[in-house]
């Protein structure tokens, strides 16, 4: 089951550049919850806040309080406990290409000390039908390597091993912008199922998409949470004029 | 062509089709002439490559038989005997290297990759560049001054050692390079499945670029494979068989060496034929290792 995430004044650095000014958020858990602004606002920073992914850059730096559940993120969690517990998706499919379709799902785990066969036969089989792609792939697991699949494929390759760890929460950086719109109906589809499950975080550059997989919206500019509601409110009627100006095209 | 430049109004064509020849013309002498630089390119640097193996074969195959590769050599003046001596003792110093030098490349390799972004790791890249530069005949000095004086004996363990150290920059900077060839994202989706960082570069990094290094520890294993000056003072030669490590022991350059300076006919026929075994050698042991590899990666897969 999906966990709800509580963020209190996060800040995040590359540099002497601050990409994060004070962000607080409360994401609900077993919901979709879809972050929206224009480039470089921070969106993709503020997720890799989540997962402790920021600090792999150089000369990153985070400073504030983000809790998984009952987990603190930054005291006393080690960023490989952490991220077992959160699955990442990322803007361009990036299956593992030495690895089988198989051994790509069952990645996290073998190398994670799991070597239980009977177990990651289940588990795969499991993930790449909750990732709609078990239909398209069952008789070839073994044989084809996870590069030989299509980008769209591959991209659903990518959901199941985020899944085979067995997550609670999901999140999608961009998941959608280097595939073509029958793929991003199919992942799109995809969250809809998943975030019974899981706790889903989205970041999108398409408005469309998040109205339509999305409850929840933030908007991000310039390292700032701007406005944070229902979905609906954000699109019909947000408080915040920037919202509205973004929202409406008329910047970003 | 013709039938579409049929359906175009007549005035209209008139003119630029003269230019369009014109250009075709010019363009066609360039394309032949870029081509023919290309292709006379390749064989000037495939000619030498043909002309010395065919040499050798034209040389050597004559005088390859059993008693060459199962005798070892005959007293000075004595016509037969062979150089099984020296293709073993090839092998031993040879196997020596790898196993100190390949681990030790990659190793320093993986360090620059992933962790080198440094000072430290500017000065070892340096240092490295440097090594590489370095005269075979000084490293079989070093060789002689850490181990042989050491030892008070010539050895095949002063040979490998010497080779070794031959074979580390070359391994090092290739094994660097390929590591950081591989996308960002590879390491990035590793680390979100909670996987530790060594663990990433030793099953996810290391392995996607495993033919990458292995083309680089062959390249390494093939230069040193050949080498005669380190071997002078280290492995030393000998006319006998020896499997002892600490013992002077023969090797192929050496043997070649000695024998083609020699003053004997069926000496330089022998030398001729162990330059040409050399040459198998280490043709048959880079295709083997990635005959091994391609199944061992492609068995990944399946």
């Amino acid at each position: 089951m999906g966990v709800g995430i509580q963020v209190d004044k996060l800040n995040a650095w590359y540099g002497k550049s601050q990409a994060l000014h004070d962000i607080s958020i409360k994401v609900e858990a077993n919901h979709a919850t879809a972050l929206i602004g224009p480039s470089g606002c921070g969106k993709s920073t503020f997720i890799r806040c989540l997962n402790r992914m920021h600090e792999t850059s150089p000369e990153a730096r985070v400073e504030g309080q983000v809790r998984i559940g009952e987990l603190d993120a930054y005291n006393g969690t080690s960023p490989t406990q952490l991220r077992r517990r959160i699955g990442m998706v990322f803007q361009k499919p990036n299956p593992f290409p030495t690895m089988s379709i198989y051994h790509n799902v069952a990645a996290g785990l073998k190398l994670n000390g799991f070597t239980n066969r009977k177990h990651l036969d289940d588990i795969v089989e499991k993930s790449l039908q909750s990732s709609a792609l078990w239909e398209e792939v069952k008789d070839t697991v073994h044989k084809k390597s996870g590069a030989s699949l299509s980008g769209g494929q591959q991209q659903r390759l990518c959901i199941a091993r985020a899944l085979a760890v067995e997550p609670e929460v999901l999140l999608m950086d961009e998941p959608c912008s280097a595939l073509d719109p029958i793929s991003t109906g199919k992942i799109e589809e995809l969250i809809f199922q998943l975030k019974e499950q899981y706790t889903i975080v989205i970041v999108t550059h398409n408005m469309q998409q998040a109205a339509r997989v999305a409850e929840f919206t933030g908007f991000f500019l310039l390292g700032k949470l701007i406005e944070y509601d229902k979905t609906e409110k954000i699109f019909t009627k947000p408080s915040d004029k920037r919202t509205e100006d973004y929202i409406t095209g008329r910047f970003g | 062509m013709g039938s579409l430049r049929g359906a175009v109004p007549e005035t209209a064509t008139l003119q630029p089709r003269q230019r369009v020849l014109e250009i075709s013309l010019w363009r066609r002498t360039a394309d032949y002439l870029a081509t023919g630089f290309a292709i006379t390119t390749v064989i000037l640097v495939l000619a030498p490559l043909v002309a010395i193996f065919a040499y050798l074969v034209y040389k050597g195959i004559g005088s390859i038989n059993i008693s060459f590769l199962t005798q070892i050599p005959k007293p000075p003046g004595e016509v037969g005997g062979g150089m099984a001596n020296a293709i073993a003792g090839s092998v031993v110093i040879l196997a020596i290297a790898s196993v100190l030098g390949v681990p030790l490349g990659i190793g320093a390799g993986i360090y620059l990759a992933e962790y080198g972004r440094n000072r430290f790791g500017d000065t070892v890249r340096f240092v490295s560049d440097v090594l590489n530069g370095v005269p075979s005949i000084v490293i079989g000095i070093v060789a002689y001054a850490i181990v042989v004086l050491r030892q008070k004996h010539f050895s095949a363990l002063a040979g490998g050692v010497a080779l070794a150290i031959m074979m580390v920059p070359t391994i090092t900077r290739t094994t660097e390079e390929m590591l950081l060839l591989v996308p960002n994202v590879l390491r990035e989706a590793a680390y979100g499945l909670g996987v530790p960082r060594w663990r990433t570069t030793l099953s996810i990094v290391l392995r996607t670029a495993t033919s990458g290094i292995i083309t680089g520890v062959m390249l390494a294993f093939a230069r040193v494979a050949g080498e005669t000056a380190p071997l002078l003072f280290t492995a030393f030669g000998n006319q006998y068989w020896n499997w002892r490590l600490e013992q002077p022991t023969a090797a192929l350059p050496l043997q070649i060496f000695t024998y083609a300076i020699s003053p004997y006919d069926d000496w330089h026929r022998q030398a001729w034929a162990g330059a040409l075994v050399l040459i198998i050698l280490i043709v048959s042991s880079v295709a083997a290792v990635r005959y091994v590899v391609r199944r061992g990666t492609l068995g990944g897969v399946a």
